[in-house]
Protein backbone atom coordinates (compact mmCIF):
# COMPACT_ATOMS: atom_id res chain seq x y z
CA UNK A 1 0.00 0.00 0.00
CA UNK A 2 1.22 3.45 -0.78
CA UNK A 3 1.48 5.59 2.28
CA UNK A 4 3.54 8.55 3.15
CA UNK A 5 6.36 7.87 5.58
CA UNK A 6 4.88 10.35 8.04
CA UNK A 7 1.46 8.71 7.96
CA UNK A 8 3.07 5.30 8.37
CA UNK A 9 5.02 6.51 11.38
CA UNK A 10 1.93 8.02 12.96
CA UNK A 11 -0.11 4.92 12.27
CA UNK A 12 2.63 2.62 13.53
CA UNK A 13 2.93 4.67 16.72
CA UNK A 14 -0.84 4.62 17.12
CA UNK A 15 -0.99 0.86 16.64
CA UNK A 16 1.76 0.33 19.21
CA UNK A 17 -0.05 2.57 21.69
CA UNK A 18 -3.33 0.75 21.03
CA UNK A 19 -1.71 -2.64 21.57
CA UNK A 20 -0.23 -1.50 24.85
CA UNK A 21 -3.45 -0.12 26.25
CA UNK A 22 -6.50 -1.93 24.91
CA UNK A 23 -5.09 -4.85 22.85
CA UNK A 24 -7.61 -4.20 20.10
CA UNK A 25 -7.92 -7.09 17.73
CA UNK A 26 -6.35 -6.97 14.26
CA UNK A 27 -8.36 -9.07 11.83
CA UNK A 28 -6.81 -10.85 8.87
CA UNK A 29 -9.44 -11.25 6.18
CA UNK A 30 -9.35 -13.34 2.99
CA UNK A 31 -11.42 -11.77 0.20
CA UNK A 32 -12.30 -13.16 -3.20
CA UNK A 33 -14.01 -11.19 -5.94
CA UNK A 34 -14.95 -12.94 -9.16
CA UNK A 35 -17.26 -12.05 -11.99
CA UNK A 36 -17.84 -10.11 -15.19
CA UNK A 37 -14.74 -8.13 -16.09
CA UNK A 38 -15.00 -4.38 -16.50
CA UNK A 39 -12.60 -1.47 -16.00
CA UNK A 40 -12.55 -0.23 -12.40
CA UNK A 41 -13.20 -3.37 -10.34
CA UNK A 42 -9.83 -3.21 -8.59
CA UNK A 43 -10.19 0.51 -7.92
CA UNK A 44 -13.68 -0.04 -6.48
CA UNK A 45 -12.70 -2.94 -4.20
CA UNK A 46 -9.44 -1.30 -3.09
CA UNK A 47 -11.33 1.96 -2.47
CA UNK A 48 -13.85 0.24 -0.19
CA UNK A 49 -11.01 -1.35 1.80
CA UNK A 50 -9.01 1.88 2.04
CA UNK A 51 -12.08 3.81 3.22
CA UNK A 52 -12.59 1.23 5.98
CA UNK A 53 -8.93 1.53 7.04
CA UNK A 54 -8.20 -2.04 5.95
CA UNK A 55 -4.66 -2.56 4.66
CA UNK A 56 -4.61 -4.55 1.41
CA UNK A 57 -1.51 -6.75 1.80
CA UNK A 58 -0.88 -9.69 -0.54
CA UNK A 59 -3.12 -10.05 -3.57
CA UNK A 60 -3.29 -11.63 -6.97
CA UNK A 61 -5.66 -10.69 -9.72
CA UNK A 62 -6.10 -12.02 -13.21
CA UNK A 63 -8.64 -12.94 -15.84
CA UNK A 64 -9.77 -16.53 -15.98
CA UNK A 65 -11.59 -17.31 -19.19
CA UNK A 66 -12.82 -13.73 -19.33
CA UNK A 67 -13.97 -13.67 -15.71
CA UNK A 68 -12.20 -11.21 -13.49
CA UNK A 69 -10.74 -13.02 -10.45
CA UNK A 70 -9.19 -11.39 -7.41
CA UNK A 71 -7.92 -13.02 -4.23
CA UNK A 72 -6.46 -10.92 -1.49
CA UNK A 73 -5.57 -10.70 2.16
CA UNK A 74 -6.23 -7.53 4.10
CA UNK A 75 -5.65 -6.62 7.72
CA UNK A 76 -7.22 -4.11 10.05
CA UNK A 77 -9.58 -3.71 12.94
CA UNK A 78 -12.80 -3.88 10.93
CA UNK A 79 -14.73 -7.15 11.35
CA UNK A 80 -15.64 -9.53 8.53
CA UNK A 81 -19.32 -8.56 8.48
CA UNK A 82 -18.60 -4.86 8.05
CA UNK A 83 -16.27 -5.46 5.10
CA UNK A 84 -18.76 -7.85 3.50
CA UNK A 85 -21.54 -5.26 3.86
CA UNK A 86 -19.34 -2.53 2.40
CA UNK A 87 -18.57 -4.70 -0.65
CA UNK A 88 -22.23 -5.61 -1.14
CA UNK A 89 -23.11 -2.63 -3.41
CA UNK A 90 -20.39 -3.76 -5.84
CA UNK A 91 -22.06 -7.15 -6.14
CA UNK A 92 -25.62 -5.82 -6.11
CA UNK A 93 -26.22 -6.08 -9.85
CA UNK A 94 -25.17 -9.73 -9.84
CA UNK A 95 -22.12 -9.23 -12.06
CA UNK A 96 -19.63 -9.79 -9.22
CA UNK A 97 -19.45 -12.27 -6.39
CA UNK A 98 -17.50 -11.14 -3.33
CA UNK A 99 -16.71 -13.30 -0.30
CA UNK A 100 -15.02 -12.25 2.92
CA UNK A 101 -13.72 -14.71 5.50
CA UNK A 102 -11.59 -14.19 8.56
CA UNK A 103 -8.41 -16.27 8.50
CA UNK A 104 -5.77 -16.96 11.08
CA UNK A 105 -2.39 -15.41 10.35
CA UNK A 106 -0.15 -18.12 8.91
CA UNK A 107 3.30 -18.78 10.24
CA UNK A 108 6.06 -19.42 7.71
CA UNK A 109 5.57 -22.74 5.97
CA UNK A 110 7.81 -25.76 6.30
CA UNK A 111 11.37 -25.57 4.98
CA UNK A 112 11.06 -25.54 1.19
CA UNK A 113 12.66 -28.27 -0.88
CA UNK A 114 14.39 -27.93 -4.23
CA UNK A 115 12.49 -25.66 -6.65
CA UNK A 116 11.37 -26.95 -10.05
CA UNK A 117 9.20 -25.58 -12.83
CA UNK A 118 6.86 -28.07 -14.48
CA UNK A 119 5.39 -27.03 -17.83
CA UNK A 120 2.90 -29.06 -19.79
CA UNK A 121 0.97 -28.60 -23.01
CA UNK A 122 -1.17 -30.73 -25.25
CA UNK A 123 -4.67 -31.59 -26.34
CA UNK A 124 -7.25 -30.93 -23.65
CA UNK A 125 -8.74 -33.89 -21.85
CA UNK A 126 -10.32 -34.54 -18.49
CA UNK A 127 -8.05 -35.02 -15.48
CA UNK A 128 -4.73 -33.51 -16.55
CA UNK A 129 -4.34 -31.34 -13.44
CA UNK A 130 -5.51 -34.14 -11.17
CA UNK A 131 -3.03 -36.64 -12.61
CA UNK A 132 -0.03 -34.30 -12.65
CA UNK A 133 -0.56 -32.82 -9.20
CA UNK A 134 -1.15 -36.32 -7.76
CA UNK A 135 2.33 -37.31 -8.91
CA UNK A 136 3.77 -34.21 -7.24
CA UNK A 137 1.79 -34.76 -4.04
CA UNK A 138 2.83 -38.41 -3.76
CA UNK A 139 6.46 -37.30 -3.92
CA UNK A 140 5.89 -34.81 -1.10
CA UNK A 141 6.12 -31.89 -3.51
CA UNK A 142 4.62 -28.57 -2.46
CA UNK A 143 3.08 -26.51 -5.28
CA UNK A 144 3.76 -22.82 -4.69
CA UNK A 145 2.29 -21.44 -7.90
CA UNK A 146 0.21 -22.96 -10.67
CA UNK A 147 -1.55 -21.59 -13.75
CA UNK A 148 -3.60 -23.42 -16.36
CA UNK A 149 -5.09 -22.06 -19.58
CA UNK A 150 -7.39 -23.65 -22.11
CA UNK A 151 -7.39 -21.98 -25.52
CA UNK A 152 -9.31 -23.81 -28.19
CA UNK A 153 -8.12 -27.42 -28.09
CA UNK A 154 -4.79 -26.50 -26.45
CA UNK A 155 -4.32 -27.03 -22.72
CA UNK A 156 -1.34 -25.56 -20.86
CA UNK A 157 -0.18 -25.93 -17.27
CA UNK A 158 2.78 -24.31 -15.54
CA UNK A 159 3.53 -25.22 -11.92
CA UNK A 160 6.24 -24.16 -9.55
CA UNK A 161 6.88 -26.90 -7.04
CA UNK A 162 9.28 -27.52 -4.18
CA UNK A 163 10.38 -31.16 -4.22
CA UNK A 164 12.09 -32.96 -1.34
CA UNK A 165 15.85 -32.93 -1.97
CA UNK A 166 17.03 -35.78 -4.18
CA UNK A 167 13.63 -36.65 -5.66
CA UNK A 168 13.89 -34.54 -8.84
CA UNK A 169 14.96 -37.31 -11.21
CA UNK A 170 12.36 -39.81 -9.96
CA UNK A 171 9.54 -37.25 -10.13
CA UNK A 172 10.63 -36.19 -13.62
CA UNK A 173 10.47 -39.82 -14.79
CA UNK A 174 7.07 -40.37 -13.21
CA UNK A 175 5.70 -37.14 -14.74
CA UNK A 176 7.00 -38.24 -18.16
CA UNK A 177 5.14 -41.54 -17.80
CA UNK A 178 1.96 -39.77 -16.71
CA UNK A 179 2.26 -37.29 -19.58
CA UNK A 180 2.66 -40.16 -22.05
CA UNK A 181 -0.54 -41.76 -20.73
CA UNK A 182 -2.34 -38.41 -21.09
CA UNK A 183 -0.85 -37.78 -24.55
CA UNK A 184 0.64 -34.41 -23.52
CA UNK A 185 4.16 -32.96 -23.40
CA UNK A 186 5.78 -32.24 -20.06
CA UNK A 187 9.08 -30.54 -19.21
CA UNK A 188 10.64 -30.35 -15.75
CA UNK A 189 13.51 -27.96 -15.12
CA UNK A 190 15.21 -26.55 -12.02
CA UNK A 191 13.75 -23.28 -10.77
CA UNK A 192 16.95 -21.30 -10.71
CA UNK A 193 17.42 -18.03 -8.87
CA UNK A 194 20.44 -15.73 -9.02
CA UNK A 195 21.08 -13.94 -5.75
CA UNK A 196 22.91 -10.72 -6.58
CA UNK B 1 43.32 -2.35 -3.06
CA UNK B 2 45.45 -1.85 0.04
CA UNK B 3 42.99 -0.01 2.25
CA UNK B 4 41.22 -2.18 4.84
CA UNK B 5 37.51 -1.60 4.48
CA UNK B 6 34.87 -1.52 7.17
CA UNK B 7 31.88 -3.87 7.12
CA UNK B 8 28.80 -1.65 7.02
CA UNK B 9 25.11 -2.47 7.38
CA UNK B 10 23.26 -3.15 4.11
CA UNK B 11 20.09 -1.13 3.67
CA UNK B 12 16.84 -2.61 2.47
CA UNK B 13 13.88 -1.31 0.46
CA UNK B 14 11.99 0.95 0.95
CA UNK B 15 15.06 3.00 1.95
CA UNK B 16 14.80 6.03 -0.34
CA UNK B 17 18.53 6.06 -1.14
CA UNK B 18 17.96 2.81 -3.07
CA UNK B 19 15.49 4.57 -5.37
CA UNK B 20 17.45 7.74 -6.16
CA UNK B 21 19.99 7.95 -9.01
CA UNK B 22 23.51 7.92 -7.59
CA UNK B 23 25.79 10.89 -8.24
CA UNK B 24 28.86 10.53 -10.47
CA UNK B 25 32.08 10.41 -8.46
CA UNK B 26 35.70 11.45 -8.72
CA UNK B 27 37.40 8.03 -8.48
CA UNK B 28 40.58 9.61 -7.08
CA UNK B 29 38.84 11.17 -4.09
CA UNK B 30 40.01 9.52 -0.82
CA UNK B 31 36.39 9.15 0.39
CA UNK B 32 35.57 7.14 -2.75
CA UNK B 33 38.64 4.93 -2.31
CA UNK B 34 37.55 4.30 1.30
CA UNK B 35 33.99 3.57 0.13
CA UNK B 36 35.34 1.06 -2.40
CA UNK B 37 37.18 -0.72 0.41
CA UNK B 38 34.03 -0.75 2.55
CA UNK B 39 32.00 -2.22 -0.33
CA UNK B 40 34.57 -4.97 -0.77
CA UNK B 41 34.73 -5.72 2.97
CA UNK B 42 30.94 -5.75 3.33
CA UNK B 43 30.53 -8.04 0.29
CA UNK B 44 33.15 -10.40 1.67
CA UNK B 45 31.41 -10.52 5.05
CA UNK B 46 28.09 -11.72 3.55
CA UNK B 47 28.15 -15.37 2.51
CA UNK B 48 27.10 -15.84 -1.12
CA UNK B 49 27.14 -12.10 -1.85
CA UNK B 50 28.50 -11.51 -5.36
CA UNK B 51 28.03 -7.77 -5.63
CA UNK B 52 27.19 -4.64 -3.72
CA UNK B 53 26.54 -1.03 -4.75
CA UNK B 54 27.12 2.18 -2.77
CA UNK B 55 23.39 3.00 -2.42
CA UNK B 56 23.01 -0.31 -0.53
CA UNK B 57 25.38 1.14 2.09
CA UNK B 58 23.29 4.30 2.18
CA UNK B 59 25.61 6.32 -0.08
CA UNK B 60 23.96 7.67 -3.21
CA UNK B 61 26.92 7.50 -5.60
CA UNK B 62 27.86 5.43 -8.62
CA UNK B 63 30.33 2.93 -7.19
CA UNK B 64 29.92 -0.84 -6.93
CA UNK B 65 31.85 -4.03 -6.35
CA UNK B 66 31.36 -7.40 -8.08
CA UNK B 67 33.03 -10.75 -7.49
CA UNK B 68 31.47 -13.89 -8.96
CA UNK B 69 34.58 -16.02 -8.36
CA UNK B 70 33.62 -19.59 -7.57
CA UNK B 71 29.92 -19.14 -8.31
CA UNK B 72 28.55 -22.34 -9.88
CA UNK B 73 26.69 -20.48 -12.66
CA UNK B 74 29.50 -18.09 -13.55
CA UNK B 75 31.07 -18.59 -16.98
CA UNK B 76 33.35 -15.60 -17.51
CA UNK B 77 34.98 -14.43 -14.26
CA UNK B 78 36.99 -11.20 -13.82
CA UNK B 79 37.58 -11.69 -10.08
CA UNK B 80 36.86 -8.96 -7.56
CA UNK B 81 36.72 -5.41 -8.91
CA UNK B 82 35.26 -2.04 -8.02
CA UNK B 83 33.98 0.27 -10.74
CA UNK B 84 33.07 3.95 -10.56
CA UNK B 85 30.64 5.71 -12.92
CA UNK B 86 30.04 2.49 -14.83
CA UNK B 87 27.73 2.27 -17.81
CA UNK B 88 26.55 -0.49 -20.10
CA UNK B 89 28.03 0.29 -23.52
CA UNK B 90 26.74 -2.76 -25.40
CA UNK B 91 24.18 -5.40 -24.51
CA UNK B 92 22.93 -8.49 -26.33
CA UNK B 93 21.58 -12.03 -25.83
CA UNK B 94 18.63 -10.95 -23.72
CA UNK B 95 16.97 -13.53 -21.55
CA UNK B 96 14.61 -13.58 -18.58
CA UNK B 97 15.96 -14.99 -15.33
CA UNK B 98 14.86 -14.93 -11.72
CA UNK B 99 16.99 -12.84 -9.41
CA UNK B 100 17.10 -11.82 -5.78
CA UNK B 101 18.77 -8.92 -4.00
CA UNK B 102 20.25 -8.44 -0.54
CA UNK B 103 18.32 -5.17 -0.30
CA UNK B 104 14.97 -6.83 -1.10
CA UNK B 105 15.39 -9.86 1.13
CA UNK B 106 11.86 -11.31 0.95
CA UNK B 107 11.15 -11.23 -2.79
CA UNK B 108 12.54 -12.45 -6.08
CA UNK B 109 11.65 -11.27 -9.57
CA UNK B 110 11.79 -12.43 -13.17
CA UNK B 111 13.93 -9.86 -14.97
CA UNK B 112 15.15 -9.65 -18.56
CA UNK B 113 18.90 -9.02 -18.68
CA UNK B 114 21.53 -9.11 -21.39
CA UNK B 115 23.50 -12.36 -21.42
CA UNK B 116 26.48 -10.49 -22.84
CA UNK B 117 27.52 -6.94 -21.99
CA UNK B 118 30.36 -4.51 -22.48
CA UNK B 119 30.70 -2.17 -19.53
CA UNK B 120 32.81 0.95 -19.21
CA UNK B 121 33.88 2.55 -15.93
CA UNK B 122 36.81 3.78 -13.89
CA UNK B 123 38.91 2.15 -11.21
CA UNK B 124 38.86 3.79 -7.78
CA UNK B 125 42.14 5.50 -6.84
CA UNK B 126 43.84 5.71 -10.23
CA UNK B 127 40.67 6.62 -12.13
CA UNK B 128 41.99 4.43 -14.92
CA UNK B 129 39.27 3.83 -17.54
CA UNK B 130 38.19 0.22 -17.90
CA UNK B 131 36.23 -1.55 -20.62
CA UNK B 132 35.06 -5.03 -19.72
CA UNK B 133 33.14 -7.58 -21.77
CA UNK B 134 31.52 -10.50 -19.99
CA UNK B 135 28.58 -12.88 -20.17
CA UNK B 136 26.18 -15.04 -18.21
CA UNK B 137 26.06 -14.67 -14.45
CA UNK B 138 28.74 -11.97 -14.26
CA UNK B 139 26.90 -9.94 -16.94
CA UNK B 140 23.68 -10.18 -14.91
CA UNK B 141 25.50 -9.16 -11.72
CA UNK B 142 27.03 -6.11 -13.45
CA UNK B 143 23.66 -4.96 -14.80
CA UNK B 144 22.08 -5.45 -11.36
CA UNK B 145 24.77 -3.30 -9.67
CA UNK B 146 24.75 -0.62 -12.39
CA UNK B 147 20.98 -0.46 -11.86
CA UNK B 148 21.54 0.08 -8.11
CA UNK B 149 23.82 3.01 -8.95
CA UNK B 150 21.02 4.47 -11.10
CA UNK B 151 18.50 4.09 -8.26
CA UNK B 152 16.80 1.08 -9.80
CA UNK B 153 15.91 -2.22 -8.13
CA UNK B 154 15.01 -5.45 -9.92
CA UNK B 155 11.44 -4.57 -8.91
CA UNK B 156 11.58 -1.72 -11.45
CA UNK B 157 12.28 -4.20 -14.25
CA UNK B 158 10.10 -7.23 -13.52
CA UNK B 159 8.67 -8.94 -16.56
CA UNK B 160 4.98 -8.80 -15.56
CA UNK B 161 2.34 -8.76 -12.85
CA UNK B 162 3.07 -12.39 -11.97
CA UNK B 163 6.86 -11.99 -12.01
CA UNK B 164 7.39 -11.08 -8.34
CA UNK B 165 7.56 -14.01 -5.96
CA UNK B 166 8.05 -14.57 -2.26
CA UNK B 167 11.67 -15.48 -1.65
CA UNK B 168 12.12 -18.98 -0.29
CA UNK B 169 14.73 -19.40 2.37
CA UNK B 170 16.64 -22.58 1.73
CA UNK B 171 18.13 -24.13 4.80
Amino acid sequence: MERTAAAATIRSAAVTATRRTTLRRVNELAITVIGHDRPGIVADVAGVLADLGMNLTDSTMTRLRGHFAMTLICTGEVPEETVEAALLPLAADGSLLATVRQVRPEADGPAPGTPYVVSLHGADRLGIVAAVTRVLARAGGNITDLTTRLVGPLYTLVAEVDLPPGTGAAVTAELAATAAELGVEVTVRPGEMDLL
Amino acid sequence: MKLAGVVRPVGTAPDVVLSRPGAPVDPAEPAIVALAADLLATMRAAPGCVGLAAPQLGVGVRVFVVDVTGHPRATTVHGAFVLCNAEVAEASRWRVGREGCTSVPDLTGDVKRAGRVTVTGQLPGSGEPVTMTTDGFEARALQHEIDHCAGRLFLDRVAGAHAVHPRKVYR
